[in-house]
């Protein structure tokens, strides 16, 4: 195959793709997003060749245009824009969750400080409020008092980009010191494992703890149902037990579009990128004519 | 096991024989982030900084 890659930057997640593209003698095209122009007509030089464009954009707004602009050549692209707009916007996650009945932590929006006030009042201390656009656990603030909440409040108004006036309000989650990553393939759950941290944020990449997790009939179910509602694709679905454990059920709290997965290929005996490459081959390789002997 | 020098403090950083243009490697003795924007010659620059929405 040739297979494009879209980047900014090679992290080790893009480094155990090409490392398995190129092993398995595929040719690979990468495309600096910070350097490629992408005009109407036709795709920059090396994409036109392409059996497959692989996003691997860092920059959430590249991603979503960058990955538009290589629908429009009519070439195949994974993930799909209509995925990364709905998975790079949180609002948009949510909706597409509820409508699609998975089960996500309530939430509220509201679009001016006092109504946000109202909305956290409502909710009661504490909860939780988002930027819509942001990751890496970045700009999260758990509310645990009013004279708190007032100040983040005002902060978000004050210095933040008018998205951070967006404001997205959602219940605090009594998850048991951890949450669940599953990396799925068009819904297929390949491999998922737990973050725990002592801190209310579990994310991998403010140093949460990672360890396997065995997928379980109700987990998979939930990763299958939350890839469909935002349209399919390489995915990863975060989880959150409810209570003590998964005897409560579990809400889905994000899926993620460019998902990485440096830290669940070293949590589980899964080759996560292998995974990937055997999806792309299935799902993308021009079949070859087989030749009689 | 390949090496270039560090464009900040010009020390030496190692770098792995498959090393990839666009990949970031840290300077042992400065611990500046730095991007590789070449490799044949290997050529270092310093590593853009994180933007708002950078992430998965």
């Amino acid at each position: 195959m040739d297979v494009g890659l879209l980047y900014s930057r090679i992290r080790p997640d893009e480094k155990l793709l090409l490392t398995e593209l190129r092993e398995r003698g595929h040719e690979v095209h990468k495309v600096d997003v910070r350097k490629a122009t992408f005009g109407l007509d036709s795709p920059p030089e090396p994409l036109g060749e392409c059996d497959v464009v692989l996003d691997r954009c860092m920059a959430t707004s590249r991603s979503r245009y960058a990955s538009r602009f290589v629908e429009h050549y009519d070439l195949p692209v994974v993930n799909s824009p209509e995925t990364a707009k709905v998975c790079s916007d949180k609002v948009e996650t949510t909706l597409a969750l509820s409508e699609a009945g998975v089960p996500t932590p309530e939430t509220t929006v509201a679009f001016t400080r006092d109504s946000a006030l109202e909305a956290i009042e409502a909710f009661g201390y504490p909860c939780v409020l988002k930027p819509v656009v942001g990751s890496w656990g970045r700009l999260m603030a758990k509310l645990e008092s009013r004279s708190a909440a007032e100040a983040v409040l005002e902060h978000k108004e004050t210095l933040g980009h008018y998205e951070h006036s967006v404001f997205y309000v959602q219940q605090f989650v009594e998850k048991p010191g951890r949450d669940l990553r599953v990396l799925t393939l068009d819904g297929e759950p390949v491999a998922a494992m737990s973050r725990s941290s002592d801190h209310w944020l579990t994310n991998a990449a403010t140093g949460a703890e990672t360890e396997t997790f065995e997928i379980d009939g109700e987990v998979e179910r939930l990763a299958r149902e939350a890839s469909a509602a935002v349209g399919g694709g390489v995915l990863g679905v975060d989880l959150m037990e409810l209570g003590e454990g998964a005897e409560e059920g579990y809400t889905v709290h994000e899926v993620n579009h460019t998902v990485e997965f440096k830290a669940l290929n070293a949590a589980v005996d899964v080759d996560v990128a292998g995974e990937i490459v055997d999806w792309l081959e299935a799902e993308y390789a021009t079949p070859t004519a087989e030749v009689e002997s | 096991m390949s090496e270039a020098n560090c464009v900040t403090c010009g020390g030496t950083v190692a770098l792995p024989n498959d090393v990839e243009v666009g990949e970031i490697v840290d300077c042992g003795s400065c611990g500046t982030e730095l991007e590789v924007v070449g490799v044949d010659p290997v050529e270092l620059d310093e590593a853009p900084d994180l933007a708002e929405d950078w992430g998965e």
